[in-house]
């Protein structure tokens, strides 16, 4: 998932393919289920939760053209939707209801 | 020559991406501190500046991932993101490709390098370039340090590069200026981004400040990131710096700006002997 994320930040041949055809894009990627899903999707929350570094998902967010209150937003629906993030070192660590950029 | 000018910065994206968003006083100050810094810089008549910064997948991933790396182009681009998001219009920037490979070679003597003639600038060094250089006219040399994506470097050899650096500086005739941009304690690209850990940063800055190698080099990854979060592992930017300078550090700007995610850090350090 993560692959998927660096190589569509950095190529902006890829980004319109991708607006043209996302699940065809997709499939040259090793997904799991949960995470085919959630790009399809663009449920930034549960990309977060599934582990996404966050460098590489916040470019994806404005990508998809999520303002930045919007993308906080979207990560901290995610924890109260899918519960902590699984993997990787950009877990939440405030509370859910704690807004720490005043957004 | 050698070394003509030593300093630190912060880099994080908001801080031209999401500008308008800040209190204004408060990021006239922060700008008009780096902008001084850049003056500064000016001032020393340096012919490179040579940055060290902090990569966010932009051109390193998980696939090949090198703890320490330097370029060693002719020139870069950047910002490798959305311009109007970064706030920061894409341009090229020089590079010094003969000076990048001196001081490769020398500094392989003691440090294992990842070396890269590609290389596309992202916020972590564009940001700064846009208040040090807003011309874009002095030629860099990027440095980087894997601070995203663990197992990192241990921080004894983010201080063993920083002294490569200056040893490779030291047998150069150019007049070099060299930059480290990181965050201290900060928790960026998480909901959670905004949030500064004000006494840990302060204490940071006090031992960078006074060059405590033993001090700065205490700290483990497991407590900076429970005390300074993810991105507390790009104070190995910092200490680099400090480690090649080898002077003694001054503060000129430190204040958290939530909405740019980071305390916001200006300072310079004098050259030691």
């Amino acid at each position: 998932m993560q692959k998927f994320l660096f190589d569509i930040n950095r190529d902006p041949e890829l980004q319109r393919q991708c607006r043209a055809d996302l699940p065809a894009i997709l499939k040259r990627y090793e997904l799991s289920g949960e995470e085919r899903g959630a790009l399809e999707a663009g449920d930034i929350g549960l990309i977060y939760v599934l582990g996404a570094n966050g460098q590489l998902l916040m470019h994806y967010a404005a990508f998809l053209g999520m303002p930045w209150a919007d993308y906080l937003g979207a990560m901290r629906s995610g924890v109260t939707r899918h519960g902590p993030v699984r993997a990787g070192v950009y877990s939440m660590t405030t509370r859910l209801d704690e807004k720490v950029a005043d957004l | 020559m050698s070394l003509v000018f030593a300093g630190i910065c912060s880099h994080a994206p908001g801080i031209t991406g999401r500008a308008q968003m800040a209190d204004q006083a408060m990021r006239e100050e922060f700008y008009r501190a780096y902008h001084g810094m850049g003056e500064a810089l000016a001032a020393a008549q340096p012919e490179v500046l040579i940055i060290v910064a902090a990569e966010h997948f932009a051109n390193f991933f998980m696939n090949n991932m090198p703890a320490f790396a330097v370029g060693m182009a002719g020139s870069y681009e950047g910002p490798i993101e959305d311009p109007q998001w970064l706030g920061i219009p894409r341009v090229t920037i020089p590079g010094n490709a003969p000076l990048s490979l001196r001081l490769i070679r020398d500094m392989m003597q003691t440090v294992d390098l990842s070396y890269a003639e590609e290389w596309k600038f992202d916020h972590g060094v564009m940001v700064p370039l846009s208040f040090l250089t807003p011309r874009y006219d002095l030629p860099v040399i990027p440095v980087n340090i894997n601070c995203q994506g663990p197992p990192l470097a241990p921080l004894h050899r983010a201080w063993a590069l920083g002294e490569a650096l200056r040893r490779a500086a030291d047998s150069s005739p150019e007049r070099i200026a060299l930059v480290g941009t990181g965050g201290i304690s900060h928790w960026p690209a998480t909901p959670d981004s905004g949030r500064v850990n004000e006494p840990w940063d302060r204490e940071f800055l006090r031992r960078w400040q006074s060059n405590d190698k033993a001090a700065m080099l205490s700290y483990t990854d497991e407590g900076t990131y429970r005390e300074a979060g993810q991105g507390g592992f790009e104070i190995r930017t910092l200490i680099s710096i400090a480690a090649a300078a080898r002077g003694q550090g001054r503060v000129q700007h430190y204040r958290p700006i939530p909405i740019f995610a980071v305390g916001c850090t200006v300072a310079t350090m004098s050259i030691g002997a």
